[in-house]
């Protein structure tokens, strides 16, 4: 799959081109994170099944279709009515089928909700209509909202083509950053109605509800630094459609880097809390 | 009409006092035609907002507006309504009964209805404008609704008693009132499936007017039911909602169930296969529709085996429906299949709501739904139970009992082009979203990022070719009732039920003295 949405928007980016519009864009993007590569996994295989049961039931719709019909002559047999053996084996079976789709999900769901041994942890506050990033125990926060060009493009009537925007709608004034290779603990919540914090590339969709903290675990694959996009999950308001999330991937020495010259230049807003 | 005098009134009076069933059937179901059209006028102007990247013609808060008021308007106003409707006009006919139980409490609820959508559409020219919170109406943001927010809930009781009531004179219809010598494993589907959907309706009614009553006090009141800061909890709401809110999409689709149990035999012309299964099938759906709620918000953070809990019984609803749909196909199967047009949307409903089926399961399975969850897929899916599921089951039934209900025949030709615009642009309109859900669109913006601009449009085309297409429907239905062949009292080659051993058009009395059935 060399056709992932957004990376390749990413790419694109970085050569200097606008992302295009693209007919390709069909499925999940397969991610850059173990979760989304498993998630990836999960729905092909959900998505394979579904296809031969629906080849095999269409199937037999299309021929009961074709081979029954009464202007080619054929005459209504009025007894079959019932057919226990048959009915007892299309309950059966599902059931199996289903045994088996549920069990890799399961397994898949344990890992996903375990967010123990990460190495970093960063608090997400969603707010109407921005977010804030924190680095719990490093005392550097920021927030993060849309970028000025795609703004001033999503006014009605501002009479600039969102196609000439770079990343329309998929830009920030300043990117969250983690490093790669790591697994990376996320606390979520919100200072005024729900939101939902998402990149696809990352597989993992969780809300931020104000009063409450839901935790979850992403990371980057070492061999995948880049930027990744996405958006909030959750209808927030009117300008839901434009609190979008961009986190750039980093080496770990590189981020460390990074988090250094941010803790130099920042004067804390809140008070670190030691993890 | 009747000869011996007990005609209805004329003019509007008949209408504004009339307890015959088929009348409040034909204003339930005209209401619900009117509904589908505001409803999916909304949908258009979505669909055009979306049509290409930037904001065009509306601002954001009015496009939330838009989705909101479509969501309600066709769940409340035009889905429900019509499957009441045919309630109203066949659930008599089919057993034999003179009249629905509880004819006046029948006539205020059609009324509560009427008055509730008045008030609901109103909010759109109040200060602050109509509910922008989604059709979930989820605290905290749906507490930030204007004027109307008061008058949105309101016309919710509303809606919900008229619901309650029409459920409760449904059961007591059918409980009581059934020909001599039909027995409930006699009933006919349509008429079973109502029974279990009036039983739902009348379960989980009272639990959505209880959540949006909390969310008044705490609006009014400062109650904290859903507020983190006096202790109460958002994510509550979402648990009393879905718990409404999931046997609503079957109080929605049992009755197209129903629908289509009764057209597939008669123009297979043989009866329905597994008739046992056919009925115990709906009343698993519908137990089961109770003890999955959760799957509806998978993201907000719940334990690890309240998720798996929800995911495994979200699954076994596979199996019942599963069903279902092997029991349609081997109902065809050595049947003597002809096309007329209500057999048309039946097969259309089976194929279609068959794939809504497959990517509903998709959905059950946690891990991916943490991907698809509020994206475009999710809406591609509900379209498809709901569109070519529930409407076009609406649409078999208008066409196969419109004969009946005007005592003519339509435009068949008209009607079967009405089928392939209906059937063709409903896929270009929603199979596109698809893509656009899995390559990462979220749903209900007003806006996207340009790489989704392709599959916007195609939509949008898909969309507007729909709309156009309902009024081929209007059409038909007009023509219809103005005239046309004399329709016989069987209409149909292969007619089963006691419906058809009635005239056409159904006399505004019938089995005034109750038939006798074998």
């Amino acid at each position: 799959m060399s056709k992932l949405p957004i990376l390749s928007g990413a790419l694109a980016a970085l050569a200097g081109v606008p992302a295009r519009a693209d007919w390709d864009l069909l499925n999940m993007p397969v991610g850059a994170s173990e979760l989304s590569q498993e998630i990836y996994g999960t729905h092909m295989l959900m998505l394979w099944i579904c296809v031969i049961i629906a080849v095999i039931t269409f199937g037999a719709m299309i021929v009961a279709m074709v081979r029954f019909r009464k202007s080619k002559g054929a005459v209504a047999d009025q007894t079959l009515l019932h057919n226990a053996r048959l009915e007892a084996t299309w309950t059966i079976i599902p059931v199996l089928i289903l045994i088996g789709m549920a069990i890799p999900a399961v397994e898949s769901l344990i890992k996903i909700e375990d967010t123990s041994g990460s190495g970093l942890t960063i608090k997400v506050t969603g707010y109407q209509w921005q977010w804030h990033y924190e680095y719990l125990g490093s005392g550097v926060s920021f927030f993060s909202r849309l970028a000025r060009t795609s703004d001033l493009a999503r006014q009605k009537g501002s009479g600039i083509d969102p196609r000439s925007v770079e990343n329309y709608l998929l830009e920030v004034d300043k990117p969250l950053v983690v490093p790669t290779g790591i697994k990376i603990r996320m606390l979520l919540t919100a200072n005024d109605v729900i939101h939902a914090w998402w990149v696809p590339d990352f597989g993992m969709k969780r809300d931020a509800v104000p009063g409450f903290i839901n935790e979850m675990w992403i990371s980057v694959d070492a061999d995948k630094p880049g930027t990744y996009r996405g958006q909030c999950a959750e209808l927030c308001g009117a300008d839901h459609g434009f609190m979008p999330i961009v986190v750039v991937a980093k080496p770990k020495a590189e981020f460390d880097a990074w988090l250094k010259q941010q803790q130099a230049a920042a004067t804390p807003v809140v008070a670190a809390v030691p993890e | 009409m009747a000869d011996h005098g007990h005609g209805p009134p004329q003019g509007i009076t008949r209408w504004l006092t009339t307890t015959n069933h088929k009348d409040i059937g034909t204003m339930y179901l005209v209401f619900s035609l009117v509904m589908f059209l505001v409803g999916g006028l909304m949908a258009l102007g979505i669909r055009a907002e979306l049509f290409q990247p930037g904001l065009q013609l509306v601002n954001p808060a009015f496009f939330n507006q838009l989705t909101t008021m479509h969501a309600l308007v066709m769940v409340f106003g035009a889905v429900m309504p019509a499957t009441v409707g045919l309630a109203n006009w066949m659930i008599p006919l089919q057993i034999g009964a003179a009249d629905m139980a509880l004819p006046r409490m029948n006539l205020f609820s059609f009324w509560l209805l009427a008055v509730a959508f008045v008030l609901l559409l109103s909010t759109f020219l109040m200060p602050g404008g109509a509910p922008a919170s989604g059709w979930t109406l989820y605290p905290p943001l749906v507490l930030q609704t204007g004027e109307a927010f008061p008058m949105a809930i309101f016309s919710i009781h509303l809606m919900g008693a008229s619901s309650i009531m029409g459920a409760i004179n449904v059961i007591v219809t059918i409980v009581n009132m059934r020909a001599p010598g039909m027995t409930l494993m006699k009933l006919p589907l349509f008429s079973w499936a109502w029974l279990i959907t009036a039983y739902l309706l009348i379960a989980v009614m009272p639990v959505f007017a209880g959540g949006v009553t909390m969310l008044l006090t705490d609006y009014f009141f400062h109650t904290s039911f859903f507020n983190a800061a006096g202790g109460g909890d958002p994510v509550l709401y979402q648990h009393v909602f879905w718990f409404f809110g999931h046997p609503e999409v079957y109080i929605m689709i049992l009755p197209a169930f129903g629908i289509v149990s009764e057209i597939i035999p008669t123009f297979s012309r043989k009866p329905i296969f597994g008739y046992e299964a056919m009925v115990y099938a709906i009343a698993s759906i519908a137990f089961l529709s109770f003890i999955v709620w959760a799957h509806h918000m998978f993201t907000v953070g719940m334990p690890l085996a309240g998720q798996m809990f929800f995911m495994l019984a979200t699954m076994l609803i596979a199996v019942p429906t599963g069903v279902k749909i092997f029991n349609w196909t081997t109902t065809m199967w050595r049947g003597s299949l002809s096309f007329e047009p209500p057999m048309l949307f039946a097969l259309a409903f089976l194929f279609l709501f068959t794939i809504g089926g497959f990517s509903g399961l998709m959905m059950a399975i946690v891990p991916s739904d943490f991907q698809y969850h509020d994206t475009y897929f999710i809406v591609a899916h509900f379209h498809y139970v709901l569109v070519p599921g529930a409407v076009f089951a609406i649409m078999a039934a208008v066409y196969y009992w419109l004969p009946k209900w005007t005592g003519h025949m339509y435009d068949m030709a008209l009607a079967k082009w009405h089928f392939w615009l209906t059937a063709i642009f409903v896929n270009v309109l929603f199979f596109p979203q698809h893509f656009l859900g899995l390559a990462g669109m979220p749903r209900r913006i007003p806006d996207y990022a340009t790489q989704f601009t392709d599959w916007n449009m195609v939509s949008s085309i898909g969309a507007f070719g729909f709309g156009l297409s309902q009024l081929v429907f209007v059409w038909v239905i007009v023509k219809c009732a103005r005239g046309g062949e004399r329709a016989t009292a069987e209409v149909w080659d292969w007619p089963h039920g006691l419906e058809w051993t009635v005239p056409s058009p159904a006399p505004y009395h019938t089995f005034e003295k109750a038939p006798e059935v074998r």
